[in-house]
């Protein structure tokens, strides 16, 4: 058989050696604070900082907006993100901090800002010198995000901002936000419009940022309170009501369905990480004993971790498939499975570790005694986190029955 | 060895996999099978053998029986992706036919090597064939076999032959000695005789089979390793089939939940049937991707097939039980009828199921691979 038509291109070979050969002299080395599980329960300015100087040397080595033109910071190389992915992953370096940036922020200014805006944020975005957050959801608009109540008011050239997001992650470290608001009550999807707003110079003159203390203990996400917030026209992206438009680029990316591929790293393996896998979940179940043997030789575990180990497999041999014309019939119906499975996936593994350590499960962070260290519980509380956000797990079913399957739309 | 990102299958596995899909849309409608196979709807009839010989005497002409076939021996000799490919689309029309079977010899025959060329030959040439290895209890190991070789002739029966009176000859698994060895037995050889089951599945046929005294030589005096290695392969096709039968009714059953309304919204407005309808179409992709996966390894990367397309079996398993369920019960009454042609598919997916391992057997074994045995 032809292996030759579907390797990496000449760029694609000369820059995954580059990523080898700078992966293996740079990858960081051990955080001196615990890391959180993900970039959505980044706490402290250590953890901050730590990550952010991965981030930026990542950034300066190319591996970090690769397929984005030079002008707005990015190394215009033909899919390349996809490689450098691969290579974080396989180096098992830490995540990267600016999550919201690289993966929603990044493409939605790209296709909607004016040139002059992409190219003084984009770069400083990759760099991770800028931290970003999205100002999507309210207290009255999760699911139904269309329904957004913040709104701008025109004021000459300028724009008035008041009102109240909920559950913005890193808005306690963002300086820039990506704003879903209203600027007319009469029309609900056409009233909405989209802006970049500078937040942290903000503070205190129009912003007020408030941690929200998550089940788990952590903070990460926040509210944010606009207050006649003054913000100039030149931060609107593309067209007065067209925000709904330009919000589904940020979804769609967010979704891992967009064209522009997100920038992700490794699942760092050290002290203080902990990732939520099969292969952890081996390890588990192996130094738990149940009626004085290891769990691992109890059948009825066997035959749920193969399941899970099943469905982790299958969740990877999609991606690669996606990227098989001949097999498959619809195109965004593998990829947009991507998040939900993954979110539940982990659920699973979690809620099933915590029943292979049985009595143990009920030990948390700070007990010398808990499996893990205890952050079996914490990821899979956390996993909570990932079915909810960046759209439920029901709001996911409903986007693939309707837009792959063509069922009708529920309300 | 690693596998390469397409799983080996190229264009030439694409343009099979369309053409199969087209020649059964234009060849052979869901209508025609349930004239051809459910004409009688007596619960104890005795199982029928219904079938168009003379449009699968159309595949063979255009040399989809060889496909798998090594070119040494006069067939196409396509990866197993390719093959799959094909399988998925005869999965999807549910055409009864001998293929899965003969494809099952052929990858037995080929791990045996030269000595089956003779086998291998005449199946490029269109005969069929079946595998008879299995015992009375259904045990998928031929090292259990009830059929024994003595002083040069087959006794015993075999049982869960499949598609036993389409084929023409059956590679036989029987006790010789110490060992399990092979035969490959004319059907209509003097001694052989089909016993047909009663089975639930009307797109299939199987029966048990009768050797008395039959005179046979070995194709393979030691016969384990060659079925050993054939495993992954035949695990994978039938999990192929199970998903193609499984995208089938999912198309069918969401057309029905576009047509069919109630309390003034079309079924699929619901979301207690929208979202089993995604879970039913997540695990077909699972399967999916898990076959294509291990058809790959088969052929690039022979050490982890076992685990893989158990994982793929596995999977392709509890797909047919899900897929089958939701089906039928989105169509409601009509779904529970003869009339509706969602039964074929459901009793084929049935039979699938347990077929060569349903997915706790798969996953038994699939651990011990992956976490060790348990002493
Ligand atoms: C960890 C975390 C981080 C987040 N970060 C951000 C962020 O940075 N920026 C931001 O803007 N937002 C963020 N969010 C908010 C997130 O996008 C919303 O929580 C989410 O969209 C759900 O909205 P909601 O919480 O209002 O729940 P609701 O919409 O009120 O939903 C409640 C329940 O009802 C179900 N439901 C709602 N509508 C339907 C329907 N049509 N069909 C079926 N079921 C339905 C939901 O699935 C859910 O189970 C974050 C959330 C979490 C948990």
């Amino acid at each position: 058989m032809t292996e030759s038509a579907h390797q990496d291109t000449p760029e694609q070979v000369e820059f995954r050696e580059h990523c080898r050969t700078w992966l293996a002299a740079n990858k960081p080395g051990e955080p001196g604070v615990r890391l959180p599980l993900s970039p959505l329960e980044i706490m402290t300015q250590e953890q901050l900082d730590y990550l952010q100087a991965w981030q930026k040397a990542a950034y300066d080595a190319g591996m970090i907006g690769c397929d984005y033109p030079v002008t707005v910071g990015g190394g215009s190389r033909s899919d390349c993100q996809r490689i450098a992915n691969e290579e974080m992953k396989g180096a098992r370096t830490p995540f990267l901090p600016n999550v919201i940036g690289l993966g929603m922020a990044a493409p939605t200014v790209f296709y909607h800002a004016q040139d002059e805006l992409k190219e003084r944020l984009l770069p400083r975005l990759f760099s991770g010198e800028d931290i970003w957050c999205q100002g999507f959801s309210e207290p009255g608009a999760g699911s139904d995000l269309a329904s957004v109540q913040t709104f701008a008011e025109r004021k000459g050239d300028k724009w008035l901002i008041n009102g109240h997001k909920v559950w913005t992650s890193l808005a306690h470290f963002a300086e820039w936000m990506i704003l879903l608001l209203r600027t007319d009550r009469s029309h609900k999807y056409d009233g909405l419009s989209y802006f970049v707003v500078p937040i942290r110079s903000a503070l205190g003159n129009g912003v007020t940022v408030r941690p929200l203390i998550k089940m788990t203990g952590e903070t990460g996400f926040n509210e944010v309170i606009f207050e006649d917030l003054e913000v100039d026209d030149s931060y609107r992206l593309d067209e007065l009501g067209k925000g709904w438009q330009v919000a589904m680029t940020t979804l769609l990316h967010e979704r891992g369905a967009g064209d522009l591929k997100t920038p992700s790293a490794g699942g760092m393996k050290s002290k203080t990480t902990h990732s939520t896998t099969t292969s952890s979940l081996i390890d588990l179940a192996r130094n738990t004993m149940r009626n004085g043997r290891p769990a691992l030789e109890d059948p009825l575990l066997r035959d749920q971790i193969m399941q899970l180990i099943i469905r982790e497999a299958g969740l990877g041999i999609n991606q690669r498939r996606a990227r098989v014309a001949g097999l498959q019939d619809h195109p965004s119906r593998l990829l947009l499975q991507n998040k939900l499975l993954a979110s539940e996936i982990a659920q699973d593994i979690g809620a099933l570790a915590l029943e292979i350590a049985g009595a143990s499960a009920s030990l948390y962070l700070g007990d010398s005694n808990a499996p893990a260290g205890g952050q079996w519980p914490l990821s899979y509380m956390n996993s909570y986190g990932m079915t909810i956000a960046a759209g439920t797990s029901e709001v996911q079913r409903n986007i693939l029955g309707e837009r792959v399957l063509g069922l009708a739309k529920s309300k | 060895m690693t596998q390469p990102d397409n799983f080996g299958f190229e264009e030439e596995a694409a343009l099979l996999k369309d053409s199969a899909r087209k020649f059964f849309a234009d060849n052979f409608t869901t209508d025609k099978l349930h004239t051809m196979v459910a004409a009688d709807f007596e619960p104890e009839r005795m199982s029928g053998c219904h079938w168009d010989a003379a449009l699968w005497q159309q595949l063979v002409e255009l040399g989809w029986a060889a496909v798998a076939v090594p070119e040494s021996a006069g067939g196409l000799g396509m990866p197993l992706s390719a093959v799959a490919g094909l399988v998925e689309e005869v999965g999807r029309a549910a055409f009864p036919c001998p293929l899965l079977a003969t494809l099952n010899a052929v990858y037995v025959l080929a791990a045996i090597g030269a000595d089956a060329e003779t086998a291998l030959t005449e199946i490029a040439e269109g005969r069929t064939a079946s595998l008879a290895t299995i015992n009375r209890d259904g045990a998928w190991d031929a090292a259990l076999t009830e059929v024994v070789c003595d002083a040069g002739t087959l006794s015993g029966t075999a049982w869960f032959v499949q598609d036993a009176r389409k084929v023409d000859r059956l590679l036989v698994a029987a006790r010789n000695g110490e060992r399990i060895a092979l035969y490959w037995v004319p059907i209509d050889a003097p001694g052989v005789t089909v016993q047909p089951d009663a089975i639930v599945d009307l797109t299939r046929d199987q029966a048990h089979i009768a050797f008395d005294s039959v005179a046979a030589e070995p194709v393979c005096a030691d016969g384990l390793p060659a079925l050993q290695q054939a495993m992954p392969a035949v695990w994978t096709l039938l999990a192929a089939d199970i998903t193609g039968a499984a995208e089938w009714q999912l198309q069918t059953t969401v057309d029905y939940a576009n047509a069919r309304q109630q309390f003034d919204h079309s079924l699929g407005f619901f979301q207690a049937v929208k979202h089993p309808l995604v879970d039913v179409m997540i695990h077909i992709d699972q399967s999916k991707s898990l076959v294509y996966n291990a058809a790959c390894a088969f052929d690039f990367e022979p050490d982890e097939a076992a685990r893989f397309a158990h994982m793929a079996k596995a999977s392709a398993s509890d797909l047919a039980a899900f897929a089958s369920g939701r089906a039928v019960q989105f169509h409601g009454g009509i779904g529970f009828t003869w009339e509706c042609f969602l039964h074929l598919y459901f009793k084929r997916q049935t039979h699938s199921q347990m077929l060569w391992g349903d997915g706790p057997w798969h996953r038994a074994r699939m651990a011990d691979i992956v976490l060790g045995k348990v002493a």
